[in-house]
């Protein structure tokens, strides 16, 4: 019964890998391929891990499997942000298809000033000062 | 189970071929950062497949370590890029 778990757990997590890997070839811009490489890949991480926790079945190595699955949904989406902030910032294009931007009409891609659509008059006139950090 | 983790490993290897395609094709370098990170995920699943093939256990200690370095490499790439590297190779 735990072999056939196991390897069901396996090639679901392979086929979504696959899945991601296909994704991040086949979609049209940075942010979709994000989409498919950071969710995809990390349920896949995660199904194999839990294969590996479920084939040794010992304390130390369950506890070593959860904490890289643990490690993995912590830190993906964090890297995730990170690289897709980056592509924005850099001008990266987005698909042609793209229905929404909201970002576009508040920020200025030259110097990188975001708006928050909420401002004073006086804030939006004051001039930046040495002391602000960037 | 040995037919099993056959077809898993050839899964991730054609996953891992589809990466490197994009790492090479990208056109910009985010592109090749996300492939790239893809790439590590994927290694970090083949070694917990062959952690299972080869019945040792230690292997797991080499998956924490990857999943490591890619999240530190893919902020560096980041904090790069923002801080105006060239973008374009």
């Amino acid at each position: 019964m735990i072999e056939v778990i196991k390897g069901a757990l396996l090639l679901t997590g392979a086929s979504f890998m696959l899945l991601a890997a296909v994704g991040v070839l086949r979609l049209p811009d940075l942010l979709t391929r994000m989409h498919a490489t950071t969710k995809a890949a990390t349920l896949g991480v995660a199904l194999v891990m839990l294969a590996v926790a479920l084939h040794f079945a010992e304390v130390a190595v369950v506890a070593r499997a959860f904490g890289v699955i643990v490690f993995v949904l912590m830190t993906a989406p964090v890297a995730a942000h990170v690289i897709g902030r980056a592509g924005y910032f850099l001008g990266t294009k987005l698909w042609s298809g793209t229905v929404k931007d909201e970002l576009r009409p508040n920020y200025d891609p030259l110097t990188h000033e975001l708006k928050s659509g909420l401002e004073t008059k006086a804030n939006a006139q004051r001039l930046p000062q040495d002391s602000d950090t960037r | 189970m040995d037919i099993v983790i056959g077809i898993t490993l050839a899964l991730m290897t054609l996953a891992m071929c589809l990466a490197f395609v994009r790492l090479v094709k990208g056109p910009t370098l985010p592109d090749r950062v996300v492939a790239l990170e893809l790439f590590s995920t994927l290694i970090v699943g083949v070694i917990g497949v062959i952690a299972i093939m080869t019945d040792v256990a230690s292997f797991l200690d080499v998956t924490i370590v990857m999943a490591l370095m890619a999240f530190l490499a893919s902020i560096g790439f980041a904090r790069f890029l923002e801080r105006g590297g060239p973008q374009d190779d």
